[in-house]
């Protein structure tokens, strides 16, 4: 049931959020612009369809969260919560991300640009998020699967209680969280890392980073290690 | 989960719009805290003192307490009416036109005492308060407001915020404080009287404490990271500007956007969206724990 035309552009403004929504909800194949964001909450969520969405400035809370299989640019920062419980596709946000960015998501890609403050990625289950600027605290808390992959620096407790994500930082780590340590950049890493960085479209070197991941010594309740957790 | 606005003007230009901006970004965080709001506004200092104060009755003799105040303070007092408002203005020490209000008057809540401040809040939704205390129609040079979703103390008049921190100086608050009760046993003791079971009232009363203890603003604000325990993104209106700063953990939102023209701060940017000239903005998230403050003063 495809109902709107591709190429539309939608004004959120002058249309109803729901309705923007519901546009692009029952798209089937397309590029739609949306402009007008104003810092609305949850634009451009629950896609299922290969469409493509530009949204022209700044989002509010959960924009393109549970995306799957869509192309989803945001021209502009994003608030709380972007592409959380993304499955696939792609999200990607041109200036700068608040809190909690791809938390919960499954798979797909979510590139910011600019920087993202705390908790980026938190309990991520196999997303690959990408950061051009710094990333905040606790970012990577709780973190099961997937790759986070920052340019610059990163807040403190990177990947506290972090299960078996994959975190490369090119810049400085304030401090590391509990169970998670830095590790051996070997070949498959490098070559990963590489992959990644050019579907972001960042201009870096694999070579400049270094890998962080899971101790594993929390997995199961020990009465020695009380203190951490 | 409530809503904060500030809005702070580099220019004179803007002046005759402060108040229809500020109710602009209040209505936009109405959904953050739609039980009650308030504002506070700053502008006009001409030497004169103004006490901001409230009815707690609705049928306060406000002529009545304009003469008593004039033999109390021996120089010329006027009020203003505005609903269950009133603003007392003289020549006249206003910290003894406060004080005097608050032994004998009882059914009369000081809001806030200054040269500058004039300080309004009401029960209901954001935009019918703004409306019925004429909220666009002031001028200044910069404003705090509020939109409260109450989640610790109950929904009324003097639980709205902004709560005041002493001459011309307010906060506003989204959050909620763990210790305020033992807090404010605290502060008892050192001398801040308390009208609400407010946690935030609290928090105004603590930064109150540490300025009349000779700490500038920006001291009092870094006592207040260290001594209270919870949630909170404060802004804190002064004379001369405002303020922001959030926990160090950093669980409440917070935005800030800057041009030529103005310093504006939001709980979320759609509070901000709308401001003219706000696709030039510099715009960006607060940090946790670091404090952040604009002022006119040289």
């Amino acid at each position: 049931m495809t109902t709107t035309l591709a190429n539309s552009e939608l004004d959120v403004v002058a249309l109803d959020r729901r309705a923007v929504n519901r546009t692009l909800q029952q798209a089937e194949r397309g590029d739609f612009t949306v402009i007008n964001p104003c810092g609305t909450h949850a634009l451009a969520c629950g896609l299922m369809n290969p469409i493509g969405v530009t949204i022209k400035g700044h989002t509010g809370y959960y924009c393109a969260g549970m995306n799957q299989r869509a192309t989803i640019t945001i021209e502009g920062n994003a608030g709380t919560g972007v592409a959380e419980n993304m499955m696939s596709g792609t999200v990607r946000v041109t200036g700068d991300a608040s809190q909690s960015a791809g938390a919960t998501g499954h798979g797909g890609l979510l590139v910011i640009e600019g920087n993202t403050s705390a908790r980026c990625g938190i309990s991520m289950k196999g997303i690959d998020i990408v950061v051009g600027g710094n990333i905040g605290h606790m970012s990577a808390f709780m973190a099961q699967a997937g790759r986070l992959v920052v340019l610059g620096d990163a807040g403190d407790d990177l990947g506290d209680s972090i299960y078996e994500a994959r975190l490369y930082v090119r810049g400085k780590v304030a401090s590391l969280g509990a169970d998670c340590i830095e590790k051996e950049m070997r070949d498959e890493h490098r070559a990963e890392l590489a992959d990644l960085l050019e579907r972001a479209r960042m201009d870096a070197s694999p070579d400049q980073f270094r890998r962080y991941g899971s101790a594993r010594q929390l997995y199961h309740f020990h009465i020695d290690n009380i203190g951490a957790y | 989960m409530c809503g904060i606005v500030g809005l702070y003007l580099k220019t004179p230009d803007l002046e005759p719009e402060l108040g229809r901006l500020t109710a602009l970004m209040l209505h936009e965080m109405s959904s953050r805290g739609p039980d009650s709001a308030g504002f506070a506004i700053y502008g006009g200092a001409n030497g004169v003192s103004k006490i901001s104060t409230l009815s707690r009755t609705g049928e306060t003799n406000w002529k009545h307490l304009e003469h008593e105040l004039e033999h109390v303070l021996g120089t010329d007092v006027q009020v203003e009416t505005l609903s269950d408002h009133a603003i007392f203005s003289t020549t006249g020490d206003g910290q003894t036109a406060r004080n005097w209000l608050i032994e004998n008057a009882p059914d009369v809540s000081v809001l806030a005492v200054g040269s500058s401040i004039e300080l309004f809040k009401g029960v209901g939704d954001p935009d019918a308060v703004s409306e019925r205390l004429g909220l666009a129609g002031r001028t200044g040079t910069h404003a705090v407001a509020h939109t409260r979703m109450a989640t610790e103390s109950a929904v009324t008049t003097e639980g709205s915020h902004p709560f005041s921190t002493g001459a011309d100086t307010c906060l506003v608050h989204n959050g909620s404080l763990s210790n305020h009760n033992r807090l404010r046993e605290v502060l008892r003791k050192r001398g801040e009287t308390f009208q609400t079971e407010n946690d935030s009232e609290v928090a105004a009363g603590y930064l109150a404490w540490r300025m009349r203890e000779g700490d500038s603003i920006d001291r009092a604000i870094e006592g207040a990271l260290r001594d209270f325990d919870g949630f909170y993104t404060f802004a804190i209106g002064t004379k001369e500007g405002f303020a922001v700063v959030r926990d160090p953990i950093a669980c409440k939102p917070a935005i800030i956007a800057e041009t030529d023209q103005w310093v504006a701060m939001s709980s979320e940017f759609r509070a901000i969206a709308k401001l003219p000239g706000v696709e030039h903005a510099e715009i960006w998230e607060p940090e946790p724990g670091r404090i952040y403050s604009w002022s006119h003063a040289a």
